[in-house]
């Protein structure tokens, strides 16, 4: 199997993952969205190191792996802690920085 | 002199009576008035024992400067808090001080009725402190010091009634006509350091002619523009042409500040500089033809205009100008006239100080009107007034053996001195000069006190006439008039007996020679009284023969201009307001449209560039996404095509 499929794997998910952020309202829907990108990266990381025989990528991946736990994190407390404010998860909703 | 040293109290004491009496405020008013009369009568005993020590000291040592200090030292530049006591400043200060103190005891009278008398005698103070340190200043920037003191002095005084605003608008005027004569004071002082590279009398004056300091030998242009320059300063001060307007207009203060402005301070702060210039005149003989020529046209000026004033303090404004002229001839005749200008400067002080005080007393009994044509037949109501005025009058006309006689004559003959056209001019205008003058005094005198009563005792007058009840002034205002009436018969002729007052002089005027005038001095003098006598005469037919209508006549169209100043403020206005006025408004309006255009415009791009890029953020978190992913695209595009 060639590897460049891989990579057109993960432009694929890529893609849905920046059109599921773009399209929709829900926070932890978008949020699971920006999940998606990251993995996306993460399985294109893997296949070039695969593909130059080099672990550089497969160590980002593991890189990016725990800045996505820590953001999961964060990311969900912040939702969280909205939506016990305001009664709504749509990211719509939360724009008091416009006026 | 042993006595040098008292030199600065001169300036200290009437400076410390208007501080005294300025910040105790209203807690001086029922004494303040006399402070004022003891700073004034003090500084005259101090310039008096100075005078007696001058007078006890050999004529070649009587030139001398008492430095105090330092006053200014910065670079080129250094000036020392000096004075200047000399034969000059001492005749100065003794005027000052004498005619001042005189004033200063009619005015206790004058105003004693004013709730701010105190603040005028604090004006008053401020006004001698002013002028004397004008007359002592060793140099020409502490001078300077004094010329504007004095002008901030006139200020406040010839507008100090100001709850009218025509006073208001008087007192502005006299300072913004100074101002402009100041600039020439500035501009001469810059060319002195310019050249010389120092401001004080000593060294500038000492750099004219042959005895020229090694390596300041300037030219004679700039000479010539020093002067020309001293001569507007002395123009804005002594009301000469063309800066003559504001000294009418200064009819608005209180008599008695008249009085001191004519007499003592102020106007002859003008003379003083142009004489104590004289070397500067010597080495540019065009500025000194200027000044003769600015004074012979001022004199004429002032004496046409006097002619045709109802009003007894604009006429005798008028006098001033005129009288003033005759002084500033005298200095731009050259050293000849040196000496006849401060001798009439000195006689003059005393009759017109002598003049304005009567006036201020026919005021004060005829309900403070001004308009002669109201008066008439006053001379048995107040006789004293009535003869000390009259004395003055005498005085002023040049009738021997009176002060002006001695005064006058002397600068017609100075003036008939010399080759070609000068003589001519110069001396028939001084000619023609003397006989007007004889007319607009003696019609002045006899509108007054002369003639059928033009005014009622009665309330109600068949005839319509004003009702008035005339008395005479009190003693307070009686005294000095009396006493300056004096001096307006006796001084000239005691100072004039065997030329001691220009011998007097001399040490600062230097000895002239006598010069012969191209007329005989006898025929001169025929002339003269001569002209006199047609001049009174005429004015007698006319004011005290005559009935003198209550209301002016109408008139040719000569009288109506002279009435009218010569239409010196229309003149002025046409020349000088008007453009001015116009190009402020234009540069006004270049100010709005161009330079506040231009970053009005500026701010005005940014601001709607800011709220076209304003629309970006809508606080859309999904619109950032977008915009953040779109960044992306375009970095990889950018990355993609570098990379290719």
């Amino acid at each position: 199997m060639e590897l460049t499929n891989y990579l057109g794997l993960a432009a694929v998910l890529f893609a849905v993952g920046a059109a599921t952020v773009l399209l929709r309202r829900n926070a932890i829907v978008v949020f699971m969205g920006v999940e998606l990108m990251l993995n996306a990266t993460n399985l294109a990381f893997v296949t070039f190191a695969r593909i130059h025989g080099d672990v550089t990528g497969q160590v980002l991946a593991f890189f990016v792996m725990v800045v996505a736990a820590a953001e999961v994190v964060v990311g969900l407390a912040i939702i969280v802690m909205i939506f016990r404010a305001r009664r709504s998860a749509s990211v719509d909703d939360v724009n008091l920085l416009q006026s | 002199m042993q006595t040098l040293s008292l030199a600065p109290w001169l300036v200290a004491l009437p400076l410390i009576g208007a501080a005294l009496l300025l910040l105790a405020g209203r807690r001086s008013d029922r004494w303040g008035h006399w402070l004022g009369v003891l700073a004034s009568a003090a500084t005259f005993v101090v310039g008096l024992v100075m005078l007696l020590d001058m007078l006890g000291t050999p004529a070649a040592d009587r030139v001398a400067q008492h430095t105090v200090g330092t006053w200014l030292d910065a670079g080129g530049l250094h000036v020392d808090l000096g004075f200047q006591v000399d034969p000059l400043s001492l005749t100065f200060v003794m005027l000052v001080t004498f005619v001042g103190t005189l004033i200063h005891v009619y005015s206790v009278a004058y105003m004693s009725h004013d709730v701010d008398r105190r603040r005028f005698f604090a004006y008053l103070n401020l006004f001698v402190a002013a002028m004397l340190l004008l007359v002592l200043a060793d140099s020409y920037l502490l001078l300077f010091v004094g010329w504007e003191g004095v002008g901030l002095a006139s200020f406040l005084l010839i507008g100090f009634w100001d709850g009218k605003r025509e006073n208001a608008v008087a007192g502005k005027k006299a300072f913004v006509m100074n101002r402009v004569g100041d600039m020439g004071l500035v501009a001469a002082m810059m060319l002195m350091f310019a050249g010389v590279g120092a401001v004080d009398f000593a060294t500038v004056l000492g750099s004219t002619g042959s005895g020229a300091v090694a390596g300041a030998g300037l030219s004679e242009g700039t000479w010539t523009a020093i002067g020309l320059m001293l001569l507007l300063a002395a123009c804005g001060k002594s009301a000469q042409l063309p800066l003559q307007a504001w000294l009418g207009d200064a009819m608005a203060g209180p008599t008695p500040v008249s009085a001191l402005i004519h007499a003592a301070t102020m106007v002859t702060a003008g003379v003083y500089l142009l004489v104590r210039s004289g070397p500067v005149l010597e080495a540019a003989p065009d500025a000194q033809l200027v000044v003769a020529i600015v004074g012979a046209l001022t004199l004429l000026f002032g004496a046409i205009v006097g002619t045709a004033k109802d009003d007894i303090k604009k006429a005798l404004a008028a006098s001033t100008m005129s009288q003033i002229g005759y002084m500033m001839l005298a200095a731009g005749l050259g050293p000849i006239g040196y000496a006849f200008a401060i001798f009439h400067l000195l006689t003059h002080g005393f009759f017109k100080a002598g003049l304005f005080l009567g006036a201020g007393s026919v005021m004060h009994a005829m309900d403070d009107d001004v308009n002669m044509r109201r008066f008439g037949g006053l001379a048995r109501l107040l006789p004293v007034t009535a003869i000390t005025m009259g004395l003055g009058w005498l005085a002023i006309l040049g009738v021997p053996p009176f002060s002006g006689f001695w005064s006058k004559d002397k600068i017609i003959e100075a003036a008939f001195v010399g080759e070609g056209w000068r003589p001519w001019v110069f001396g028939l205008a001084a000619l023609l000069g003397a006989g007007i003058t004889a007319y607009y005094m003696s019609r002045l005198f006899f509108m007054t006190f002369a003639g059928r009563r033009r005014w009622s005792t009665d309330r109600s007058d068949d005839e319509g006439r004003v009702e008035r009840h005339p008395h005479e002034s009190p003693l307070l205002m009686q005294w000095p008039m009396i006493i300056l009436a004096v001096g307006s018969v006796a001084l000239g002729g005691i100072l004039a007996v065997g030329n001691r007052f220009v011998t007097w002089l001399e040490p600062v005027t230097g000895h002239v020679e006598h010069h012969e005038p191209i007329l005989p001095v006898w025929l001169l003098m025929t002339l003269t009284l001569v002209l006199v006598l047609l001049g009174a005469a005429l004015a007698f037919r006319q004011y005290a023969m005559a009935a003198v209508p209550t209301d002016a006549p109408a008139a040719n169209v000569l009288v109506r201009a002279a009435r009218a100043d010569l239409h010196q403020d229309t003149v002025n206005e046409a020349v000088v307001m008007l453009p001015g006025q116009y190009l402020t408004r234009s540069l006004v309006y270049l100010d709005r449209t161009a330079v506040d255009g231009g970053w009005l415009g500026l701010a005005g791009a940014v601001g709607r560039l800011g709220a076209l890029l304003r629309k970006t953020q809508n606080g859309y978190v999904r619109t950032y996404a977008a915009t953040m992913l779109g960044g992306l695209g375009l970095v990889a595009l950018v990355v993609a095509i570098l990379a290719s």
